[in-house]
């Protein structure tokens, strides 16, 4: 590794708000590392946030920073890479913020195949207002808003940003840090619009509620209730209801929104 | 002869959509609505041309961030809507002006409130841009008479906007949008276009949020050598969020007189008429142009009447109207809606039995013939 990950990172602005066990953390130290294998220029690179625990994440790093509000960042980000496509964009939105308000952005940046890669943090819950139930919350879960167990379905992300047009999607875990790391280089490395989603624990609301134990206890949790993409498919649908897949779902390698943007009008021939 | 390319002949939607790129935007991003749809149809076309992007977005809340986007990223940029789309747009406009990034956004007043009349006029969008978005904020708001002023005040709010790094909303409506006249356009050498400030070189220092000239901070864009920090929370002057109540109203404080204290740079009141008037109208808009008709007639007919336009309606230009209405036996306030402006003019202290609404609130454009009743009625009191 030719570069220090921690040449990213504003130290000065350490300790994080995030609270004792919280993934969030884990997630950015393997974004800057993947950032740092790829030798990313810290001018060139740029974290894009959402609203949320997750979301300061911009707060501990020295590269270019945006958080815009709740949901949105999806299409602040169409924007700013139509101006500067060089800019190596991660953006780290909230399973809440992504999946919920965010999700109409969702579909259209991955769609129009923007060149970013967006992480999701999957806490399982909106970590930063109290542990209410996002669409990603399993069903029956409890949480502060659901205290008798969530009633309504969850739904696949994943599968989601696969359907609308994502050319690269991947989902791991914290407790997965090696391959979080690959996928994160993947999922930059390969031009348009990428999802990786990382489950993630929020010890101090989704897992009190449902009693998952302490931080280390909460990610034993999470591998033991996660299996390979080739043998959750195999599983019976009651059976698939209890797991997280994780994995490689889809690798394309579809011109992103700027390069068409520009094939097309340059073959209109009416730019110098 | 040769034929001068200067003068043309366009609806006051192409006038909005030429001036601001004659200003420089290169970035227009938008969600189709009537009656604003042809700013973005000629957006489209003449972008790409050059070198510039269209994009049409999902809706207006993603048109905005687009627009706030690319910005950021250091491009001069535009959106249009009509009242539906401005609701959508505050949180993020809001979010622009925390974040000091420069833009545009026409508001093409429709009929309202809700879907309202699509294709009909209205004014009563004024509050609404003013107060639009939660929390304490200054804003600008320009409002064209022609479509002349389309054009010319779309580059006036380009200008506002990169000079403060704050977004400026136009206000025109469905009449000014759809009607012709001749325009005199201009080449960006022979205008003064502004563009912001932008940090000379990389220090160990330098503190992009330490309030620069006219409280204005010099923001690099992303991609610059120097790092750009942009957050909506309560930012210090490195740009890293913060709760401390000093910073908090430090922040706040300069966000507020950043726009008080511009009011130099804004378009100044037009007046019309009579010079010692006993009646003064104030207008704004297509409104003002009847009132203008509406003076014409009053003093043809021997009343002294003068119209007092305003192309900047907020900041309100509060000591232009007491000045204006001092020695006045009434002011008369026409708008399309049912009293904003008005409710101004009397906060600005003007004695409240003098100042006297002419409203119209039902779609069609307010006529000379209606503001011209409303002032012989206040002279036979
Ligand atoms: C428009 C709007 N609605 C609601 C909120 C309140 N809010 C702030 S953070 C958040 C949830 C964040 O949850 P998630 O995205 O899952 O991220 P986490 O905090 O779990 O990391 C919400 C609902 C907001 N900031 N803006
Ligand atoms: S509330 Fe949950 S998501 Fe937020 S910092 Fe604490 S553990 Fe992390």
């Amino acid at each position: 590794m030719s570069i220090d990950y921690s040449l990213y990172l504003a130290k000065e602005r350490l300790p994080h708000l995030w609270c004792p066990g919280c993934g969030h953390g884990i997630i950015l130290k393997n974004m800057l590392i993947s950032m740092a294998e790829m030798e990313v220029p810290r001018e060139k690179a740029l974290l894009a946030c959402g609203i949320g625990c997750s979301g300061r994440a911009g707060d501990y790093v020295n590269i270019h920073r945006f958080q815009g509000t709740h949901g949105r960042t999806l299409a602040y980000v169409t924007g700013i890479k139509m101006a500067h496509p060089e800019l190596k964009t991660f953006c780290i939105m909230g399973d809440g913020d992504c999946s919920a308000i965010g999700i109409g952005h969702l579909i259209h940046a991955a769609r129009r195949n923007v060149d970013v890669t967006a992480i999701v943090p999957n806490n399982l819950n909106y970590g930063m207002t109290g542990g209410q139930f996002p669409p990603l919350t399993p069903g029956e879960s409890l949480t502060s808003t659901s205290r008798s167990g969530k009633a309504e379905p969850d739904m696949d992300l994943c599968r989601l940003a696969a359907e609308a047009g994502a050319n690269y999607v991947a989902r791991t875990t914290v407790y997965h840090v090696v391959e979080m790391k690959k996928r994160f280089i993947e999922a930059t490395s390969n031009k348009g619009f990428s999802l990786v989603e990382v489950i993630t624990p929020c010890p101090t609301y989704y897992g009190r509620y449902n009693q998952l134990g302490n931080a280390h206890e909460m990610i034993e949790w999470i591998k033991n209730k996660t299996v390979p993409l080739h043998k959750y498919e195999e599983m019976s649908v009651k059976n698939q209801e209890q797991h997280f897949w994780r994995g490689k779902l889809v690798e394309k390698h579809k011109p992103d929104l700027y390069t068409r943007y520009w094939q097309h009008e340059r073959g209109m021939d009416h730019r110098a | 002869m040769k034929k001068d390319d200067s003068i043309k002949f366009l609806q006051g939607n192409e006038a909005c959509a030429l001036g601001g790129i004659t200003a420089g935007a290169r970035f227009f991003a938008g969600y189709p609505i009537s009656p604003a749809s042809e700013i973005a149809e000629l957006s489209s076309l003449l972008l790409p041309q050059r070198g510039g992007i269209y994009l049409q977005m999902e809706d207006e809340i993603a048109s905005i961030a687009a627009v706030i986007g690319a910005s950021l990223g250091g491009m001069k940029a535009f959106t249009s809507t009509s009242g539906p789309g401005l609701s959508l747009m505050q949180e993020n406009i809001g979010f622009a002006i925390m974040a000091e990034a420069p833009c545009v956004i026409i508001n093409v007043q429709r009929f309202g409130p809700s879907t309202g009349v699509a294709t009909r006029p209205g004014q009563a969008d004024v509050m609404a841009a003013r107060w639009g978005t939660h929390g304490d904020h200054g804003i600008i708001v320009l409002a064209p008479t022609s479509v002349q002023e389309c054009y010319d005040l779309t580059i006036e709010a380009f200008n506002l906007a990169e000079a403060l790094r704050t977004p400026v909303i136009l206000l025109t409506d469905a009449t000014l949008a759809h009607l012709r006249e001749k325009v005199v356009t201009k080449t960006d050498k022979e205008l003064s276009i502004i563009s912001r400030q932008k940090p000379h070189q990389v220090t160990g220092d330098y503190q992009p949020y330490r309030p620069g000239p006219n409280g204005v901070p010099v923001l690099p864009d992303f991609g610059d050598q120097n790092i750009l920090r942009i957050t909506g929370l309560v930012h210090d002057h490195d740009g890293y969020s913060t709760p401390k109540p000093q910073t908090a109203g430090d922040l706040v404080h300069r966000l507020l007189q950043k726009i008080e204290g511009a009011t130099g740079l804004m378009p100044t009141p037009r007046y019309f008429g009579s010079n010692d008037p006993e009646i003064v109208i104030i207008s704004f808009g297509i409104s003002a142009r009847s009132s203008r008709e509406a003076v014409n007639r009053a003093n043809d007919q021997g009343v002294k009447a003068r119209l007092m336009q305003l192309p900047t309606i907020w900041p309100f230009p509060e000591e232009a109207v007491r000045n204006a209405c001092s020695d006045a036996k009434a002011v008369l306030v026409a708008e399309m809606n049912s009293g904003q402006i008005c409710r101004e003019v009397r906060a600005c202290g003007i004695q409240r039995e003098k100042v006297v609404g002419v409203n119209r609130a039902d779609t069609a454009v307010i006529t000379p013939g209606e503001i011209l009743q409303a002032i012989k009625e206040v002279m036979i009191l």
